[in-house]
């Protein structure tokens, strides 16, 4: 039989040819790897929060083979001596063998648990990103939504998992929880007895839990993931201001090759750093708090780093109770229930609110620098100032227990900070704007400040200023202002020869200095 | 630049079967006609320069780095000693082994990616043109005609009868909400499990006795003055999380201490303490978290959750935090045998505070 020979080099094309006549991709394919991305730095930011949640689908999937979330009572039998024969829930145990029973479950475990710290804290930051140099704006409104909720779904998610294992951080965390939905007017008693199946803990919050964390949020998360990029893809990327950008372009790089080789590079860091914490630094040692006992508690529970803020206003909250007609209001509500509550639908309706406010109804695809809409920035500093009272009141004692402060001095200050500093961060924050704007005019008008200062024949001193352009009779450039950055110091001109190369001492001969002598004027005190 | 704009413009034109056109020619012709405009494309590198040598070397040894040490994280996973052993042992640096190995091998291929793609590929400044911004007002009303004509083409307006039936699918969402609402809502108050502790059912004829978390009774001996005692109602489970609202704080007090708060009971603890022995709910009344951390000295109690501080020689009062409400005192006594007992149970709901609760 002669064997038919197969021309491997016209493979591909053929295969491909093959495909196209099944469904006409050519055209669209081309598209995708045309399309070009503009190139910052800020704008990974939002891409270590997916690749994170990558991760957390990877490290989850595997946790999921061993984990069971059961209440049921078991007494526990695995290798970690000193918990020998403790009676504890199923779920409790099943984690504790994933933490020394199941070969490489510990740093999946780890894994899992930082990578979904640096999601939020990825989100959080991304989000203060977008906020600050206006890419919410029309027509980006709804990705900007599709954002918050996706950071108030990954708070809940998060806040699930770490109910999941029963130790005792996780089962105090679920008490708070439960106390928190007790707090609801009229509702309350409804929502927590339906919702643990009867009193706390009851014996089926683990299974909800549990299918809510792996299976109903990762799915919505998914989606809103897809939207997110979705309609990053079609609306396209906004881009910095610069030479050559404009509203009506993108100037970037194709989609393919580079954008794509640097995205699955940096993957690989995020990955890379996530596997090293998971790694070497310890994260919720569950063995050491032991199962949950609604009798025991110890001093310093701290949440996730995400959840403190709102343990935080829940510190600072003053006793006030609301009593009316026998039923009442507890204080629990309006740190808990009624911050988040504003916390979320504010920043949603925000882009509306600056439209009106700025009246200013039309869309951009260029992005501001904070710098250039000083009341945005006050009131992302605002936030920032607010957010970090709650959050280190979320720790006050262990900063109290630390630092040896009074622990009711530290609720106080917070108290009053919370109040003080948010104002005045506004105003800080939009003076530096002010400043920094006005500074970049200067250099535009003037030049930059070369360092060197000139007395003049009548005694005044000046500093000199090196042009931009060629300045016309008075000295002034008439440059105008776009909104990016304007070079500072003399070496962004090129004034500086290229530095000697090295990184621990000089690996090339300095260039000899210029021999040329110039007929330098000479500076005199201006007396006779 | 200019000479880039030069060839652009050739391209317009460009002739695909041209025999003389170079592949990136093609290339740059498809991107033009995907509205996308290459202005630079430069190489990074001369071909075959010392530069370029230098990179590929560079790309080379952190895929290097990859495989090495890959093979050494399987190694360590299927031959460093992981199972747990107590005191110091080579299985405690099992999981930091395999986050290194594993670490370094990611660090590898990420530079070594990133490496390749921004040192050795061309550097490039393509600009592509937006089509944002509404569509034609001809294709949007072509588009808004098509949909209004799907309300004729349904006849609502003409049918009438059809509007109202409407209404009537109005129930089938009704009864997909039903299902998971009616299955899962639970009613709080039948029975009554809020307002009732482990201790329900006590009373001075039938008291039910305290116990240590291991089963064991109390006797007033076991705590000395000024101390305190976590206690649970000696009933079947009455320690487990089942009963997560019984756990008690039992407290001995100092005499002068007992003495200041008989003098001060609330009418609703009267003849609820025994001797210098006073018994207040462990779970905090603001979140419901043991506010178990005591203070001998000032008679405070502190929750470690919120900081709420209550004045034990004081009904328990809230002095300072969030909390609003004093820890319910469970009436206690000591039976003929010796043992501590309660004699009723807690009078106020125990716990954090809700709407129903007054």
């Amino acid at each position: 039989m002669k064997r038919r020979k197969v021309d491997l080099k016209a493979l591909p094309g053929k295969t491909a040819q093959e495909v196209d006549t099944r469904l006409p991709v050519a055209t669209p394919l081309r598209g995708m790897l045309n399309k070009v991305f503009p190139d910052h730095w800020s704008f990974l930011l939002g891409e270590i929060a997916l690749f994170s949640f990558i991760i957390l689908l990877l490290t989850g999937t595997f946790l999921a083979l061993f984990f069971e979330p059961s209440l049921q009572e078991v007494h526990y039998d695995g290798s970690y001596l000193p918990l020998q024969g403790v009676g504890m829930s199923r779920a409790y145990e099943t984690a504790l063998d994933l933490s020394f029973d199941v070969r490489g479950g510990l740093i999946m475990r780890q894994m899992h648990h930082w990578a979904a710290l640096l999601f939020m804290a990825a989100i959080v930051v991304h989000m203060f990103r977008i906020f600050m140099t206006g890419a919410f704006r029309k027509p980006r409104e709804l990705n900007w939504i599709i954002g918050l909720s996706m950071f108030w779904l990954g708070f809940t998610e998060g806040f699930a998992g770490y109910s999941l294992p029963d130790d005792a951080l996780s089962g105090t965390g679920l008490r708070i929880a439960s106390a928190i939905m007790l707090s609801i007017p009229v509702i309350g008693s409804w929502v927590t007895t339906s919702l643990f199946g009867g009193e706390f803990p009851g014996e089926i919050i683990l299974s909800r839990l549990y299918i809510l964390h792996v299976f109903l949020l990762p799915l919505i998360l998914l989606a809103l993931v897809s939207i997110h990029l979705g309609l990053v893809f079609v609306q396209k990327h906004t881009q910095w201001p610069g030479p050559g950008r404009t509203n009506k372009n993108v100037v970037g790089e194709r989609f393919v090759p580079r954008y794509v080789i640097k995205q699955g590079g940096f993957f690989m860091l995020v990955f890379a750093v996530i596997a090293l914490m998971g790694g070497l630094f310890q994260i919720n040692p569950i063995w050491l708090f032991g199962p949950y006992e609604a009798a025991v508690v110890s001093a310093g529970s701290q949440p996730d780093w995400y959840v403190m803020f709102l343990d935080g206003s829940t510190r600072l909250m003053p006793a006030w109770d609301i009593r009316v007609l026998g039923y009442n209001i507890p204080p629990l509500f309006w740190p808990t229930v009624v911050l988040p509550g504003i916390l979320s639908v504010l920043p949603m309706a925000y882009p509306w609110i600056e439209r009106r406010w700025k009246k200013d109804y039309e869309s951009h695809n260029l992005l501001q620098r904070p710098r250039d809409v000083p009341d945005r920035t006050g009131l992302a500093a605002m936030a920032l100032a607010f957010y970090l009272v709650l959050t280190i009141s979320g720790g006050n004692d262990i900063v109290a227990d630390k630092f040896h402060i009074s622990l009711n001095a530290m609720t106080w200050a917070g108290r009053i900070g919370i109040l003080i500093l948010p104002p005045l961060a506004y105003y800080f924050a939009r003076r530096l704007s002010l400043g920094l704007q006005q500074h970049d005019r200067e250099v535009l008008a003037h030049g930059v400040e070369t360092g060197i200062i000139k007395r003049l024949p009548d005694g005044r001193f000046v500093e000199v200023h090196q042009p931009l352009v060629a300045p016309d009779e008075h000295g002034h450039t008439d440059l105008p202002y776009v909104g990016w950055t304007v070079p500072k110091k003399m070496n962004r001109l090129g004034a500086l020869g290229p530095a000697v190369r090295g990184f621990f001492r000089p690996i090339e001969q300095p260039a000899p200095p210029q021999q040329e002598e110039q007929p330098r004027e000479e500076v005199t005190s201006g007396k006779p | 630049m200019s000479d880039t704009n030069t060839q652009v413009r050739d391209a317009a034109g460009v002739d695909l079967d041209n025999p003389n056109l170079t592949r990136f020619d093609i290339v740059r012709e498809g991107a033009r006609r995907d509205g996308v405009e290459i202005v630079h494309y430069e190489a990074q590198y001369p071909p075959g320069s010392k530069g370029e040598r230098r990179m590929t070397r560079i790309v080379a040894f952190f895929f290097l780095l990859t495989g090495i040490m890959s093979t050494l994280f399987v190694i360590a996973f299927i031959w460093w000693p992981w199972e747990y052993q107590l005191g110091p042992h080579a299985s405690k640096y099992y999981t930091p082994v395999l986050g290194l190995t594993l670490g370094l091998a990611l660090v590898g291929v990420g530079l070594g990616i990133l490496t390749w793609g921004k040192k050795l590929l061309p550097h490039e400044i393509a600009i592509q043109e937006r089509h944002d911004g509404p569509s034609s007002p001809e294709e949007q009303k072509l588009t808004g005609t098509t949909l209004q004509y799907l309300g004729d083409e349904m006849g609502l307006g003409r049918r009438p009868i059809l509007k109202w039936s409407l209404l009537g699918l109005a129930p089938l969402g009704l009864a997909a909400a039903a299902v998971p609402i009616g299955a899962l809502i639970k009613d709080p108050h039948h029975p009554d499990i809020l307002f009732k502790t482990g201790f329900a059912g006590a009373t001075p004829q039938n008291p039910i006795r305290l116990m240590h978390d291991d089963g064991t009774l109390v006797r007033p001996e076991e705590v000395s003055t000024g101390g305190q005692i976590t206690v649970f109602p000696n009933i079947p489970g009455g320690a487990t999380n089942h009963y997560a609202d019984s756990p008690t704080l039992l407290i001995h007090l100092r005499e002068d201490d007992a003495a200041k708060l008989n003098g001060q009971l609330y009418t609703l603890n009267q003849g609820s303490t025994w001797s210098s022995f006073v018994a207040y709910s462990k779970i905090c009344t603001h979140a419901g978290c043991p506010a178990s951390l005591y203070e001998q000295q000032t008679n405070r109690l502190l929750c470690p959750c919120h900081q709420s501080q209550f004045l034990i020689t004081d009904n328990a009062r809230p002095i300072f935090g969030p909390a609003t409400r004093s820890l319910p005192m469970l009436p206690i006594s000591v039976d003929k045998e010796g043992f501590l007992v309660a004699t009723g149970d807690y009078k106020v709901p125990v716990g954090p505070a809700f709407w129903e609760k007054d």
